[in-house]
């Protein structure tokens, strides 16, 4: 019988190698995958556990863990809550974080690698641990004029700094109350959160860095910026000027949104085009170029690709493989081509910053509790987009379409504005998308603002970039320059 | 010629090496309950200490009546029992306090006095079986009483269904029991017995196919009704766990009685055949192998039934990584059922993985000494026996900890020693005072080579 018993000891020997592996596996390798799982609700109590970084702008808390008297022994709290939502996001007990509380929870929790020693002498000298706190990069005047400018539109304003593509400001409308949503009572947690995701204006989303758009007329800056560095055109290039375009290959008929010509005459130069930011013009260059070249220049912009800021900015698509009928329709910014405000923004802040485009970034500072910069951000180049020259020849065009054009209603007197108005249609009854993007002063660019103005900026179909969206971008621009 | 009798342990030795181990079982115990009060309550409260001390002195009783009545016990098996016992008391406190529970009703008190009365029982068993040989007799008794014990809950009115096994058996206001525990040991005992009788008719006759002699039909009687056994556990009991635990025990006591490995293969091979039937059948067998397979997936993690709890147990055990939380310190009540059959699991947490490990290498201690019995052993019962009831303690060990970590498919089962539950700690200290009886009887035993 002991030759038998002893296989059967083989056996018990494997059975419990198979447990101490599979403990092992579980509590050393999987350890931290399962801890990052969003179900996983030990993490988040262990994150109130600790004093959650403050988020700061210009030094001043926006967001901040207050001591509460409960389980979770802080409570954070927001300040100017519905101004900066966008910023911050908020982090509830019951669900997952969103905005900077989730794209920078390690920090702000004090888990992220560069604070391992602070942890560790936190641990040793027996202090309570506590997080990172975070400087934003926003500017409050900018913030607030970027707030009230928008008034009651639904949609978004986007200031950037166009030599480092810092955001200055980005501004989400409708807001809403983060402190609602942090509460610690997941009855009043969950009502309020239902509320809002039942509102149909979609308050919870952040329109600057999640809300698709057809880009319409400001999308013309892309293809000028395809035709001209092809150095096949220039400004004074010319194209056939009917009042009505029929592209190859459909029925379907394409107007400028005069209903007329382009201007007087049989046919209309680049420059006029832009600054009258006109169709047909543009769907006949854009069929020239074909859809290659515009997309590759479109890509050099940050189409098609992602970010993060380091929130995850949404993909905005130039698509692919387009005949030549959408190839006309997508070169002013219609069919399938589809933007978030901090795309165009990247645009027009190429344009300004001599055509390289900058990393957006909405982080400045990481400071530790002892208020030491555990890392500091340094503008990073994402490539250039267009050279120096076209830069320059695109800006003036869009100095005139701002004084004499399209865009007359950005105008700031004694400043250069350079600016494009867009209008972008939604399917054939639905309200406009209205657009501005530009930057300002024109000779030596400080600010790009984007404006996004969704719902036709509630006049349905009668609305236009110029009449809506160009003011409040013209309101803002107003109130930093003259900081 | 003849050799002088040797004895390599004097008795008096092996009692005080066991009195030095247990004081320091008592030990490790009782600084876990401190320990689990200040990391959970942050303050001391002597009352489940007094409790504590309670036990320490009746397990103490426990090695004072081997003194008398075995001397020559194996010295560890009474420590390892007491420290498992000790922990899985300290831990079910713990869950306690997060749970807002004191008093006579709580969870911690009750372990307490089933362990009280589950020391008392080990007692009563060394005291009354002073030859194991006893049991041999009443083999089918034995069988009897197992058989009966396993369907006990299946009486209406009697048995209870606690979240879908009908295993318990109701006393009203009293509590509940679990028969199957007890079971387990009639069972083994029916097993060894039943074996040493019939090994050879089992053993020596069949065909020959591809090496391995396969029995005879008619021989095949007894693994057809365990196996039905196990089946009809399964489809009526619905409890997984416990068929897979009598028909794994049946399986290694025929292999070691009959030591042909066909018995083996024929046994997993009906084995799997029913459990792959039932999982295409019994919606709630079917659930468990998905629960395993892709416990993470989101639609099975919400589903009814679905794999939230094994989900959050692995959560638990990664937040405890390495080292632990230490007592008190970890959240192991958002996992259901933290006391019972996801202790472990709770212990992981609190304790990390340095202290699964211990926990893992202090049942391995325990089941070796349950084996070396069997080496040792000088007649065939006592050897089957031996090893049978170690193995029942391994095999358990398995399932459960397997479950959670993973290895198999969760069934419900609970942790030797460890989970809270009075008929499971009943029948671990029964199964822990016959392999003292055993192990003395063994050392007893003069070797005189003749």
């Amino acid at each position: 019988m002991n030759r038998e018993l002893k296989r059967v000891s083989i056996v018990v020997m494997l059975m419990f190698v198979a447990l101490l592996s599979s403990t092992s596996v579980v509590q050393a390798f999987q350890a931290d995958n399962l801890s990052a799982d969003p179900r996983n609700t030990r993490t988040l109590y262990d994150s109130y556990q600790v004093e959650r970084g403050a988020i700061l702008v210009a030094g001043e808390p926006i967001a901040q863990s207050m001591p509460a008297d409960d389980d979770y022994k802080f409570l954070r709290t927001y300040t100017n809550p519905e101004l900066y939502a966008p910023i911050t996001g908020y982090i509830p007990i019951n669900g997952e974080p969103t905005g900077l509380e989730f794209a920078l929870n390690a920090e702000l929790t004090g888990n992220s690698n560069s604070q391992f020693f602070d942890k560790i002498s936190a641990l040793v000298t027996g202090q309570d641990p506590k997080g990172a706190a975070i400087e934003v990069t926003i500017d409050p005047v900018a913030q607030q004029a970027a707030w009230d400018a928008l008034g009651d539109y639904t949609g978004s304003v986007v200031v950037t700094e166009p030599a480092t593509g810092r955001i200055l400001a980005m501004v989400s409308k409708p807001g809403f109350n983060p402190n609602l949503l942090t509460v610690h009572n997941n009855a009043e947690v969950t009502a309020s959160y239902d509320a809002l995701l039942a509102d149909p204006n979609d308050p919870l989303i952040n329109r600057a860095i999640n809300s698709l758009n057809p880009p319409g007329s400001i999308f013309k800056l892309v293809v000028t910026t395809a035709a001209l560095e092809s150095g096949k055109y220039t400004t004074e290039s010319t194209f056939p000027n009917p009042s009505v375009y029929t592209a190859p290959g459909t029925t379907s008929e394409i107007e400028n949104s005069s209903g007329g010509t382009c201007g007087a005459g049989e046919t209309v130069t680049l420059a006029t085009a832009l600054r009258l930011s006109c169709n047909i013009p543009f769907a006949e260059l854009g069929l020239e170029l074909g859809d290659t070249a515009i997309r590759e220049t479109a890509e050099k912009f940050g189409f098609n690709s992602n970010y993060s800021i380091p929130m995850n900015v949404s993909e905005s698509v130039y698509p692919r493989g387009l005949d030549d009928p959408q190839t006309a329709q997508s070169a002013f910014g219609q069919f399938d081509v589809q933007a978030t405000p901090l795309q165009m923004a990247m645009v027009s802040g190429a344009i300004a910053n001599g055509g390289v485009v900058m990393a957006p970034n909405l982080v400045q500072e990481i400071l530790a509790p002892n208020l030491s910069a555990l890392e500091t951000f340094k503008p990073v180049e994402l490539g250039r987009v267009m050279s120096e020259e076209t830069a320059a020849t695109i800006t003036a065009m869009m100095i005139n379409g701002v004084q004499d054009g399209a865009a007359s209603n950005a105008r700031i007197d004694g400043v250069d504005v350079a600016g494009k108005t867009g209008t972008a249609q939604n399917g054939s009854t639905d309200p406009f998308t209205l657009w501005f993007t530009g930057f300002a002063p024109a000779n030596d660019p400080q600010y790009a603002i984007t404006v996004l103005v969704e719902n036709g900026g509630g006049m349905g179909q009668t609305g236009f970039g110029n009449l809506l969206a160009a003011p409040v971008a013209q309101e803002v621009l107003e109130a930093v320059l003259n900081k | 010629m003849t050799e002088p009798v040797r004895r390599l342990h004097l008795p008096q030795k092996l009692r005080n090496l066991e009195l030095f181990l247990l004081l320091i079982a008592c030990f490790i115990n009782a600084s876990a309950v401190v320990l689990v009060q200040l990391g959970a309550l942050g303050e001391l409260d002597p009352t489940l200490v007094l409790l504590g001390a309670g036990l320490s002195a009746l397990v103490i009783g426990l090695h004072i009546v081997l003194r008398f009545v075995a001397r020559d016990a194996d010295p560890f098996i009474l420590p390892i029992a007491t420290v498992l016992n000790g922990i899985g008391i300290a831990m079910i406190y713990r869950i306690d306090i997060a749970d807002k529970q004191g008093g006579w009703e709580s969870a911690a008190v009750r372990q307490t006095v089933w362990s009280a009365l589950a020391i008392f029982s080990a007692i009563v068993v060394l005291l009354v079986i002073r030859n194991h040989r006893v049991l041999f007799r009443y083999t089918y008794i034995a069988g009897l009483v197992g058989v009966l014990l396993l369907f006990l809950p299946l009486v209406p009115g009697l048995g209870k269904e606690v979240s879908g096994a009908r295993v318990w058996i109701s006393f009203g206001n009293f509590g509940t029991f679990q028969p199957g525990e007890i079971a387990k040991i009639a069972l083994a005992v029916f097993f060894a017995g039943y074996l040493v009788r019939n090994r050879d008719s089992l053993s020596m006759v069949g065909k020959k196919i591809l090496g391995a002699r396969f029995p005879r039909f008619r021989d095949l009687g007894p693994i057809l009704v365990v196996w039905a056994l196990s089946m009809s556990v399964i489809i009526f009991q619905r409890d997984l766990g416990t068929a897979l635990l009598y028909f794994g025990l049946f399986l290694v006591m025929l292999y070691l009685a009959t030591g042909r490995l066909s018995w083996v293969i024929l046994g997993m091979g009906l084995f799997l055949g029913g459990a792959l039937i039932a999982s295409q059948t019994l919606n709630y067998v079917n659930g468990r192998f998905t629960n395993w397979l892709d416990a993470l997936n989101p639609a099975v993690y919400d589903a009814k039934g679905g794999s939230f709890q094994l989900v959050q147990g692995l959560f638990g055990l990664a937040k405890g990584g390495l080292l632990g939380t230490g007592w008190g310190q970890g959240r192991p009540e958002i996992t259901p059922v933290p006391q019972s059959d996801y202790i472990i699991a709770s212990l992981g947490e609190e304790l990390g993985l340095a202290g699964i490990f211990a926990i893992l290498a202090l049942y391995l201690l325990f089941v070796a000494r349950g084996f070396r019995i069997g080496f040792a052993g000088q007649d065939d019962f006592g050897k089957l026996l031996a090893v049978g009831l170690a193995f029942v303690v391994a095999l358990q060990c398995f399932i459960v900890i397997g479950g959670v970590t993973r290895v198999i498919p969760l069934t419900g089962l609970t942790t030797p020693f460890l989970a809270a539950g009075g008929s499971s700690l009943v029948a671990n200290w029964i199964i822990a005072a016959l392999l003292l009886r055993l192990s003395d009887t063994v050392r007893n035993q003069p070797r005189l080579v003749v």
